[in-house]
C-alpha cells in the first residue's frame, strides 16, 4: 500500500466518522458535553494554581530580609552598609529606610500619629530591606544571608519574612496534587464515556461490520472508523472545554481585576496559555483514541460473519 | 483448487452437518452442490469461505489448509474468495456503488482503480447506471446481481454461491446461472449450492450430491451435455 493510498484510506475513514457524528447532532453534542466537562475541570484547577502563583508572584519569589541596625548607628554608616550589601552577588536589591522615614510612615499608617508627636526622639533604627535574587531564595541561602548580616557589629536583628511564603507554597503544592488526582480520575471518566459510546455504535453497525469482515476486511480496517470517531469525540470535547474555560475567564476577569485593585494590585486574570491548550487538546485526542481502541478491541472481536 | 479430505463438521449444538466428506474441485471447474435442505450444502460453502472450520479432516483451498491458517491471515484469505448469498447480505443504507466497492476498499485499492472495476463489474451483471440507487429500490433479481458484482469485483480466483437463485423465478434463475458460466469461461472456479435439481441438470456441469452430510454416488459424476451448456 503506497503512502498516498494509505492517506486516502485514512481521510475516507475520518470523513465517514465525521459524517456519522453530524447525522445525530444532539446525541453527539451530549457526549461531547460530558467529555468537555470532565476535561474542563482539571484545566480550570490548573488555571487556578497558575493564577494564584501569578497573583502572589511578586512576593512569593522574593523573600525579604529586614535588617534592623542598632539605634546608635549613623545614617551615613547605614548608607555604607547598604552599598556593601548591594555588592553581594546573591542580593538583588537593598532599600535603606532611614529612621526618620520609618517614623513618618509609622505616623501616617499606624493611627498613633498624635501619641508619637509626644516622643522627644525617634525610637526607630535605620532598617535595610534586603531582597535576595530569586535563584538564591532557598532556605539554605537565606540562612547564609542572615548569618552574613548578623555578623556585622552594627546589626541588632535580622528578620526573615519567609514563613507565610512557605505556607502559601505548601498550599499550592496540595492543590497541584489535587489537580493530578482529579485529572487522572476524570481522564478515566473520559475513557469510559468514549468507550461506551463506541460500544453502542459498534452494536448499531453490526451488520455492516459482519459484511465487511465477510468480504475480507481486516480487523484494522474495521476498527479504523471507530478510532477516528473516538479521536473526534476527544478532540471535540477538548475544544468545547476550551470554550467553557474561555467563557469562565471572560466572566471572572472584571470582578477579579476589581478585587485585585482593592488590594492595591494590578493583577489581571490569566487565560490558558498555548501550552495549557496544547495539553488539553492533546489529552482529549489521546483519551478519545484510547477509549475507542479499548472498546473496539473488546467488542469487534465478538462480531464474526455468519452465513 | 478445493480439496475436502475426510471432512466432518459438528456444530456446537451437537448437530452433525458433515460426516466424512471427501471431494476435489479443480481450478476453472464449475460445480453444483445439491441435496435437500439440511444435507450439508451450506456447511460445505461455509468451510470453503472460512466462516467455519472443520471438526475433523482437512479443507485445503488453493494449497492452503484452512485449519492451520492464522487468524491474522483470514481477512486476506477471504479477499480471494467471492461469496454470493441467497439473502445478498447487501448494506441497505449504502448505494449500489458502495456495496460493490467494499471488497476493493478493504483491500486498499486506489480510488481510480475502484471506480474502473466497480463499473466493469456492474456492466458484467447488466446494472451499469444504477450506481447511486439503494439496494431496496431494486428488484430481487437486481439485488442478487449486485451481490454477484460484489463477489467478482476483486477478481477472485474462486467464486461460491449459496442458493443464488433461491428467490428468483425460472427466467431470472437461468439468467443468473448464465452469468456464473461467463465467469467460469474466464477461468474462475465456481461452486454453486442449489436445491433446484431441474436447473442444475439443465446446465450439465459436474454435480456433487449431498445427503445427510455425506456425498452420494462418488464425487466424479460426469457432466451431462445439455442444450444450454453449448449456447
Amino acid at each position: 500500500m503506497s503512502l498516498a493510498v494509505a492517506g486516502g484510506r485514512h481521510l475516507q475513514a475520518l470523513l465517514g466518522s465525521l459524517g456519522r457524528l453530524a447525522r445525530s447532532p444532539l446525541a453527539t453534542f451530549l457526549t461531547l458535553l460530558v467529555i468537555a466537562l470532565a476535561l474542563a475541570l482539571p484545566t480550570a484547577l490548573r488555571l487556578f494554581v497558575t493564577n494564584a502563583q501569578a497573583a502572589t508572584g511578586n512576593f512569593a519569589n522574593a523573600i525579604d530580609l529586614s535588617v534592623f541596625l542598632k539605634t546608635d548607628v549613623a545614617l551615613v554608616k547605614a548608607q555604607q552598609l547598604a552599598q556593601a550589601a548591594q555588592r553581594r552577588h546573591d542580593v538583588a536589591s537593598v532599600t535603606l529606610i532611614p529612621a526618620d522615614k520609618g517614623l513618618e510612615d509609622f505616623r501616617t499608617y499606624s493611627g498613633f500619629g498624635d501619641a508619637l508627636v509626644a516622643l522627644k526622639e525617634n525610637p526607630l533604627p535605620h532598617v535595610l530591606h534586603v531582597r535576595p535574587r530569586p535563584e538564591d531564595s532557598s532556605a539554605a541561602s537565606l540562612e547564609a544571608l542572615r548569618g552574613y548580616f548578623t555578623a556585622w557589629p552594627e546589626v541588632d536583628l535580622v528578620q526573615v519574612d519567609s514563613e507565610w511564603v512557605m505556607r502559601f507554597n505548601a498550599i499550592l503544592e496540595v492543590l497541584r496534587r489535587l489537580l493530578l488526582i482529579a485529572a487522572a480520575l476524570l481522564g478515566v471518566g473520559v475513557l469510559a464515556v468514549v468507550g461506551n459510546t463506541i460500544r453502542l455504535e459498534i452494536g448499531a453497525r453490526r451488520a455492516e461490520i459482519e459484511v465487511t469482515k465477510l468480504v475480507g476486511g481486516s480487523n484494522a480496517f474495521v476498527r479504523r472508523p471507530f478510532l477516528y470517531t473516538g479521536v473526534l469525540y476527544g478532540l471535540g470535547g477538548a475544544l468545547l472545554a476550551w470554550g467553557i474555560i474561555a467563557i469562565t475567564v471572560a466572566v471572572l476577569g472584571e470582578p477579579v481585576a476589581t478585587l485585585a485593585r482593592l488590594y492595591g494590585s494590578r493583577f489581571l486574570l490569566l487565560g490558558p496559555s498555548t501550552t495549557d491548550i496544547g495539553i488539553l487538546l492533546g489529552a482529549g485526542a489521546v483519551l478519545g483514541w484510547l477509549g475507542a481502541w479499548i472498546s473496539a478491541a473488546r467488542h469487534l472481536r465478538s462480531i464474526e460473519p455468519r452465513a | 483448487m478445493i480439496v475436502f479430505e475426510r471432512v466432518s463438521k459438528r456444530y456446537a449444538n451437537g448437530r452433525e452437518a458433515l460426516n466424512n466428506v471427501s471431494f476435489n474441485i479443480h481450478t476453472g471447474e464449475m460445480v453444483f452442490l445439491t441435496g435437500r435442505s439440511g444435507a450439508g450444502k451450506s456447511t460445505v460453502l461455509k468451510l470453503i469461505a472460512l466462516l467455519e472450520r472443520p471438526t475433523r479432516g482437512a479443507v485445503v483451498i488453493a494449497g492452503r489448509n484452512t485449519q492451520t491458517l492464522k487468524a491474522r491471515h483470514i481477512a486476506a484469505f477471504r479477499r480471494r474468495v467471492g461469496v454470493v448469498f441467497q439473502d445478498h447480505k447487501l448494506l441497505a443504507d449504502r448505494p449500489v456503488y458502495d456495496n460493490v466497492a467494499l471488497p476493493l476498499a478493504v483491500a486498499a485499492t486506489p480510488l481510480k482503480e475502484i471506480d474502473r472495476r466497480v463499473r466493469a463489474a456492474l456492466d458484467q451483471v447488466g446494472l451499469l447506471g444504477k450506481e447511486r440507487v439503494l439496494p431496496l429500490e431494486l428488484s430481487v433479481g437486481e439485488q442478487q446481481r449486485v451481490g454477484i458484482a460484489r463477489a467478482v469485483v476483486s477478481k477472485p480466483p474462486l467464486l461460491i454461491a449459496d442458493e443464488p437463485t433461491g428467490n428468483l423465478d425460472p427466467d431470472l434463475s437461468l439468467e443468473v446461472m448464465r452469468l456464473f458460466r461467463r465467469f467460469q469461461d474466464v477461468g474462475v472456479t465456481v461452486v454453486i449450492a442449489s436445491h433446484d435439481q431441474a436447473l442444475v441438470r439443465e446446465f450439465g456441469q459436474r454435480v456433487i450430491v449431498l445427503e445427510n452430510g455425506q456425498v452420494q454416488g462418488g464425487d466424479a459424476a460426469d457432466p451431462l451435455p445439455s442444450m444450454l451448456a453449448y449456447r
